[in-house]
């Protein structure tokens, strides 16, 4: 793929929020995502869609150095953040972590109560304000407070899948990231329970960059405000989500929302 | 607005302009929690190398003390009371009578009950029952089995101390692991294979004896192996039923007495006399070459055992 | 179960009772080890029973002096013994099991693993003789030039060993509770910015606390149990002492003197043999009970 930044929000006077340059991810000799070069809008939604394999969630793992926790991977290329290259050598994963939050597909609770499940990104990161009014705004703006405030302590697994998801998105709520990345977060979950997780991102990109990685591509058409297209490891095309969608520049994007493929 | 939202009491923050928890003070403290971390990981390997290190200890310091008694003369030897002309013959021959008449009692025993518990046992509270018990037997001290030993085989059925005795006490604390062990080794063959012999008309037994039984076997082998070879460290049990210390002629039969490398290596260390420290110490050794020669071999059966799977 | 006998089979009259006599024969297999375990209740309460016909049960159970020779029938000492013992072998085998497992689950490298826990493994495989060789012939000489009040029987050398003798159960099965607890888990916590040590010992280790406590009870059950070692290490002395330099007796060690000696058959004092085995017995019967509880607990919390 060519060098330039695809960046389909230029001209629109809206912020960089995340850059890459020639990103490249190699598991042992596989190439899963091969020279991609996108910049993603400050407080937009932007939706990776593809087939699978097409290397979309290796591409929202790169952001917050997660694939670093896979022995064998390498990875090339840059990705900036306020200036920064997050895979500069001097840049601990750890610091990245905080400022930009993940949200899994299954969700994933810890094993201890709502409260501390909400706190303990707070507490490893050393917040110093009032703990207990923190895991109130969070559980709100993840939409859960109601339905959870009488019972802090109980263990979070006892929560049915769509508010375990609201959990973890206000766990990570909690620690103030500037990005939020949710890689397919509705897909274990029931229409209802995903429906109101699609709300709860168009509420929060108010306040938030969201990268979101999906499989469905009604959900991405609803929720996103740019969407990129992804195919065997590269970056096909990356366009304002109405016009990806009704008018496609590329073939193979036109295959893949046809159906023809995937 | 969002559909959930309507369902719900109005949030009275709805009218803000931002639901999101900001303007938090956070103090990471990356470095020191890295540093903490380095430390932490450091003790970690530590108790490793604590464990490592130990053994190695361990074997120098037996090797070290038993190394200069090695001779054929001290393999041929029986117990003396002097240590120059002492020797483990009748310690050797007794642990081997222990490990062939284990062998004979256990293994069928062993692994008829658990072709019975994984092929034709109904699933209910009375398996289960019989389940737990073996769980509950493998996990007895084996003094405990020596108790039962001395009340049942030495007196009861009046085997006296012999080395009929001290086999079936043996036997019996082996089987629970010999059954886990089998049971396991059992439950590893696919079905698919049992589901193609009944599918051409075998019967249960059929299909055990000419399909499931020999997949099974190389893992029951290993298993039975590795329970031998804990048998032949075991002391307590024997000195409850009656081995004695000092048995100076060949067991022949198996109603003779009879004594086992434990007991001569615990009898010769508990003597206040310093030479016969290394007599104990040689017996060490050749207790332990034995059990690597066995834990060696089971090993090599299991990995060939894997390559064929 | 598809058992195709029909009765128009020129074989199947020959095939049934033969079917019959097999599973008949290993259904004895396994009822064997009813046998087994009646045997050893047998065992332990025919003589037990006649042995408080002579002895009051409360002076056994809640008398500390342990002197038959001197008609003395308090128990507590050997359980005591016993105890302390284990509780010394604990503190071992407790912190640095976890700690251990910690490494090889967390930070060793496959290779490491494959090349440390069979190591391990191998620490547990030793005879129990052999550790008591160890513990009077290496540890107690140590322990005499550190501190030169230490007898030459000691329950400080006895809980080394045992220490050492069960440290791979622990590390062993809490290694493989830390194992199995989801990569998902992990992944979150990371993703909220926490450090591996954060990770390893504020999410992974808490959820695999059913786990390394089984580990604990089974390991404690395991020193409970452990004879030879403390026989040899220990001594044969039964005293009340929170002085781990002097030497003590555990209920095993008191089993295994009696009968080296030469206590006649039938006499109050060898029937002390059966009376301590019960409690023994009992003792290590509740460990395992909970153990097994313990880990059904566990499996349950991920299925």
């Amino acid at each position: 793929m060519s060098s330039v930044i695809a960046n389909p929000a230029v001209g629109e006077g809206v912020e960089t929020a995340l850059e890459t340059r020639e990103l490249s991810v190699h598991y042992g000799d596989k190439a899963a995502i091969k020279g991609i070069s996108l910049s993603i809008p400050r407080h937009r939604v932007v939706a990776f869609i593809g087939p699978s394999g097409c290397g979309k969630s290796t591409l929202l793992r790169c952001f917050n150095r997660m694939n670093d926790l896979v022995p064998s991977a390498r990875v090339s290329g840059e990705v900036l953040f306020r200036g920064q290259n997050l895979y500069a050598s001097d840049v601990d994963p750890v610091e990245v972590r905080r400022r930009i939050g993940m949200v899994f597909q299954k969700p994933n609770p810890f094993p201890k109560s709502i409260y501390d499940n909400v706190a303990f990104g707070l507490r490893i990161n050393g917040f110093k304000d009032d703990i207990g009014e923190r895991v109130e705004q969070s559980l709100r703006a993840a939409a859960l407070w109601d339905e959870v405030k009488d019972r802090l302590d109980d263990n979070a697994l006892g929560l049915s899948g769509g508010q375990q998801q609201r959990l973890c998105i206000a766990r990570a709520l909690a620690v103030e990231p500037d990005i939020l990345l949710m890689d397919e977060p509705a897909s274990a979950l029931d229409p209802i329970a995903s429906g109101r997780i699609e709300d709860l991102i168009g509420d929060l990109k108010r306040d938030y960059t969201i990268v979101i990685v999906t499989h469905n591509m009604q959900q991405a058409a609803r929720v996103s405000d740019f969407t990129a297209f992804l195919y065997i490891g590269e970056l096909i095309e990356y366009a304002e989500t109405e016009r990806l969608f009704t008018n496609p520049a590329h073939e193979r994007t036109e295959a893949y929302i046809t159906g023809r493929f995937g | 607005m969002s559909r959930h939202h309507a369902a719900v009491r109005p949030d009275p923050r709805m009218n803000d302009t931002s639901l999101a928890p900001r303007g938090g003070r956070f103090e990471p403290r990356i470095a020191q929690r890295q540093r903490t971390g380095r430390l932490f990981r450091g003790l970690c390997l530590a108790a490793v190398a604590f464990g490592v290190v130990s053994l190695v200890v361990l074997l120098i310091d037996v090797t070290r003390d038993g190394l200069g008694v090695l001779s054929l003369d001290f393999l041929t030897r029986y117990p003396s009371r002097l240590p120059a002309r002492a020797g483990i013959r009748s310690a050797i021959l007794g642990s081997l009578w222990m490990v062939l008449l284990v062998t004979v009692l256990a293994f069928p025993l062993g692994v008829g009950a658990a072709v019975y518990l994984e092929e034709y046992a109904p699933k209910n509270w009375f398996t289960r029952m019989l389940q737990t018990n073996i769980a509950n037997l493998a996990g007895v001290p084996s003094i405990v089995y020596g108790i039962l030993g001395l009340a049942v085989f030495v007196r009861f059925l009046g085997f006296g101390r012999s080395v009929l005795a001290g086999a079936a006490t043996l036997a019996l604390l082996t089987l629970p692991v010999v059954i886990i062990a089998a049971q396991e080794a059992i439950r590893a063959v696919p079905s698919s294979l049992r589901e193609a012999s009944y599918g051409l008309g075998a019967s249960r037994w059929q299909t055990i004896r000419h399909h499931v039984l020999p997949v099974a076997m190389p893992g029951i082998l290993t298993g039975t192996i590795l329970a031998l070879s804990r048998a032949i460290g075991e002391t307590a049990p024997l000195i409850m039923i009656g081995a004695l210390t000092f048995i100076a002629f060949d067991p022949v039969t198996p109603m003779d007495s009879f004594t086992v490398l434990p007991i001569q290596i615990f009898n010769w260390t508990q003597d206040a006399r310093a030479p016969f420290h290394d007599l104990a110490a040689g017996g060490i050794v050749v207790l332990l070459v034995v059990l690597l020669l066995m834990n060696a071999s089971a090993i090599l059966l299991r990995n060939k055992y894997q390559r064929k799977l | 179960m598809s058992q195709i006998a029909s009765s128009s089979s020129p074989f199947s009259a020959r095939r049934r009772p033969l079917e019959r006599v097999i599973r008949t024969s290993l259904f004895v297999c396994a009822a064997a080890s009813v046998l087994v375990t009646v045997g050893i209740i047998y065992s332990l309460f025919a003589d037990t029973i006649s042995f408080f016909e002579e002895v009051s049960i409360s002076s056994f159970l809640t008398g500390t002096t342990w002197s038959p020779q001197a008609g003395s029938y308090g128990v507590l000492e050997l359980v005591y013994g016993t105890l302390i013992i284990t509780f010394g072998a604990m503190l071992i085998a407790g912190p640095l099991g976890i700690a251990s497992a910690i490494y090889l689950s967390e930070y060793a490298s496959p290779r490491v693993r494959n090349v440390v826990k069979p190591t391990l493994e191998v620490l547990a495989g030793i005879p129990t003789v052999v550790y008591g060789y160890f513990g009077i012939m290496f540890v107690t000489p140590i322990l005499r030039t550190i501190f030169p009040q230490t007898g030459i029987f000691n329950a400080a050398s006895a809980a080394i060993v045992v220490g050492i003798m069960i440290l791979p159960m622990v590390s062993s099965l809490s290694e493989d509770a830390l194992a199995a607890v989801p990569r998902s888990l992990r992944e979150a916590a990371y993703g909220l910015g926490a450090t591996k040590f954060e990770v390893s010992t504020r999410v992974v280790t808490p959820a695999a606390l059913s786990g390394i406590v089984a580990s604990f009870i089974l390991a404690v059950s395991r020193a409970i149990g452990e004879t030879m070692a403390v026989a040899l290490a220990a001594g044969a002395t039964p005293r009340l002492t929170l002085n781990p330099l002097e030497s003590v007796q555990t209920m095993t060690a008191y089993i295994v003197q009696v009968s080296l000696g030469d206590t006649p058959y039938g006499s109050l004092e060898y029937r002390t043999i059966f009376a301590v085995g019960l409690v023994l017995f009992l003792i290590t019967l509740a460990m395992n009970l909970l153990s097994q509880r313990i880990t059904r607990r566990f499996r349950e919390v991920y299925e």
